[in-house]
């Protein structure tokens, strides 16, 4: 395997047990990068060790601990050296993994401090390249992760999995981060680009290791569920121009099968035993959709009714809107119109994008003009834009 | 590692609770206390009195200037501290999360003392 290919893979895994040894984000860290950059030094001279991901373990350990050297004569720090010292498992424990993402994604940090923390740590991602994502100046993020690391260490957040009874409110903040992660990537909220596919894939990637070392939670395998199976429909999303495709208009012949596989499986097992949780809903609508052999084929008053459970379990206008949107596909635009003209959600440009459809697929182009309008006036996508402009010349001339 | 719990309420709110809400929430608040004490969390504690009695001191221009009333004038004010002795972050949120002030729409919050000013 490439050294690159390594550092991509293996990471945020080493550098969790490394900060479980020397109990230190920025040592780990520092620690880490000179191995890495000994093994770039070494490997080609050398020939790659025969277990790469061990030699780096050891290799960052001995290196913080010359660093805990040169430190010990100003402060004392025998015994953490003697601690590291001594002989340990060179092989990454899946348990720091699940350590660090929950110090990661604490809510004592601020969101976006979880989010840049998670990617750098556990995703092993540049800061440029985070920046870039999420389009902030590389200093304001860098500042963003330096400080939260300050937070961990002056507020004495643990590095620990967390006890029982805050357990479950602790996943949903690390699933929150993940989907943030995944929703960033998926439609930009900013910018001409609207799917950005390092962060879906790098999300898909913290979903897959929630589920694999938490694995008697189901809202997890929910979760998965719901990015792969929406990660499945990503190339045909957008034209070779950019703009949006819309679902019915999709080539569905071209959605990664390997995915809604995968999805489907998994939100039969995160539905299954108990009340389901909201992202087993979300993605078992999701599945509908993956399996639906076309738009007009699809099990929209199954839909309809999970938008229902989905409002049950967290009320929100824009589940509303949703299952508005699926009322007009199952009893005709009518009736979804009649539902979302009861809806309010000031700013959002999807409810007035929503009532143009619909007053377009009855035939009332002025009115479906007007709403075009409305939503143009709040969209900041610069696809999404276009899309809607493109409909808007569609009811006014033809 | 310590920890300083800001306990922060609505003064207003808390003399319009009457008595007896006022009896049933002190009862609660002794009970936590105790349990600390128990527990071996407890430094510290101290019930503030009302910030019609607080007195602010500054300085300008090396001229010392004192004025009647707190700090700031904020919705919530400072009605009171406890410092404990906590593993981590983690243990002093679990502590304050049981604090009665929250039931009564106030604000908990957790800061770290220096580990250089530890006691």
């Amino acid at each position: 395997m490439k050294l690159g290919e390594l550092h991509r893979r293996e990471y945020g895994r080493i550098l969790a047990s490394l900060i479980r040894a020397v109990g230190d984000f920025d040592l780990a860290e520092d620690a880490l990068e000179d191995a890495f950059e000994a093994a770039l030094v070494q490997w080609p001279e050398r020939g790659p060790p025969p277990n790469p991901v061990a030699w780096l373990i050891a290799t960052a350990r001995n290196k913080a601990i010359d660093q805990l050297r040169r430190r010990v004569m100003a402060e004392g720090k025998r015994d953490e050296i003697a601690a590291l010292a001594a002989p340990q498992e060179d092989t990454p424990v899946p348990l720091d993994s699940l350590r660090l993402l929950f110090t990661c994604c604490h809510p004592a940090l601020a969101p976006e401090a979880q989010v840049a923390l998670t990617l750098r740590t556990i995703g092993g991602l540049a800061t440029e390249e985070i920046a870039r994502a999420f389009l902030v100046p590389t200093p304001t993020l860098a500042q963003r992760i330096v400080r939260a690391k300050a937070k961990i260490k002056a507020a004495g957040i643990p590095y620990e999995v967390p006890q029982d009874d805050v357990l479950a409110e602790r996943i949903d903040s690390v699933m929150a981060v993940v989907y943030l992660i995944f929703n960033e990537g998926y439609a930009a909220s900013f910018g001409a680009e609207l799917v950005r596919a390092d962060l879906c894939a790098e999300a898909v990637r913290l979903g897959r290791m929630l589920v694999e070392l938490l694995p008697a939670e189901r809202e997890p395998k929910g979760l998965l569920a719901l990015m792969l199976l929406h990660d499945a429909r990503r190339a045909t999303r957008t034209d070779d121009e950019g703009g949006i495709v819309l679902l019915e208009d999709q080539d569905r012949s071209r959605w990664e099968q390997a995915k809604i596989a995968e999805g489907s499986a998994l939100v039969r097992q995160a539905l299954r035993g108990g009340a389901p949780g909201e992202y087993a809903v979300q993605a078992a609508i999701a599945a509908l959709h993956a399996e639906a052999p076309s738009a007009g084929e699809t099990d929209w008053p199954q839909i309809a009714a999970l938008y229902g459970v989905l409002a049950g379990l967290h009320p929100s206008p824009v589940v509303e809107l949703n299952r508005a949107v699926a009322i007009a596909m199952a009893e005709g635009p009518e009736s979804g119109l009649a539902l979302l003209n009861t809806l309010e959600l000031p700013g959002y440009h999807l409810l007035p994008a929503a009532r143009a459809d619909l007053l377009r697929r009855l035939g009332r182009r002025e009115e479906a003009a007007a709403a075009y309008r409305d939503a143009l006036a709040l969209v900041t996508n610069e696809a999404e834009r276009r899309f809607l402009e493109r409909r808007l010349a569609e009811v006014s001339i033809g | 590692m310590q920890y300083m719990l800001l306990c922060y309420a609505d003064e207003k709110g808390w003399g319009e609770l009457g008595e007896e809400g006022q009896a049933a929430i002190m009862d609660d608040y002794a009970a936590w206390g105790q349990a600390i004490v128990k527990s071996g969390h407890y430094r510290a504690s101290a019930k503030l009195g009302p910030t019609s009695a607080s007195t602010s001191l500054r300085e300008q221009n090396g001229k010392r200037i004192t004025t009647d009333g707190p700090f700031a004038e904020t919705r919530e004010q400072l009605g009171g501290f406890h410092l404990i002795e906590c593993k981590d972050l983690d243990e002093a949120l679990a502590i304050a999360g049981r604090i009665p002030t929250l039931r009564v729409g106030g604000t908990v919050e957790v800061r770290p003392v220096e580990r250089s000013s530890e006691t």
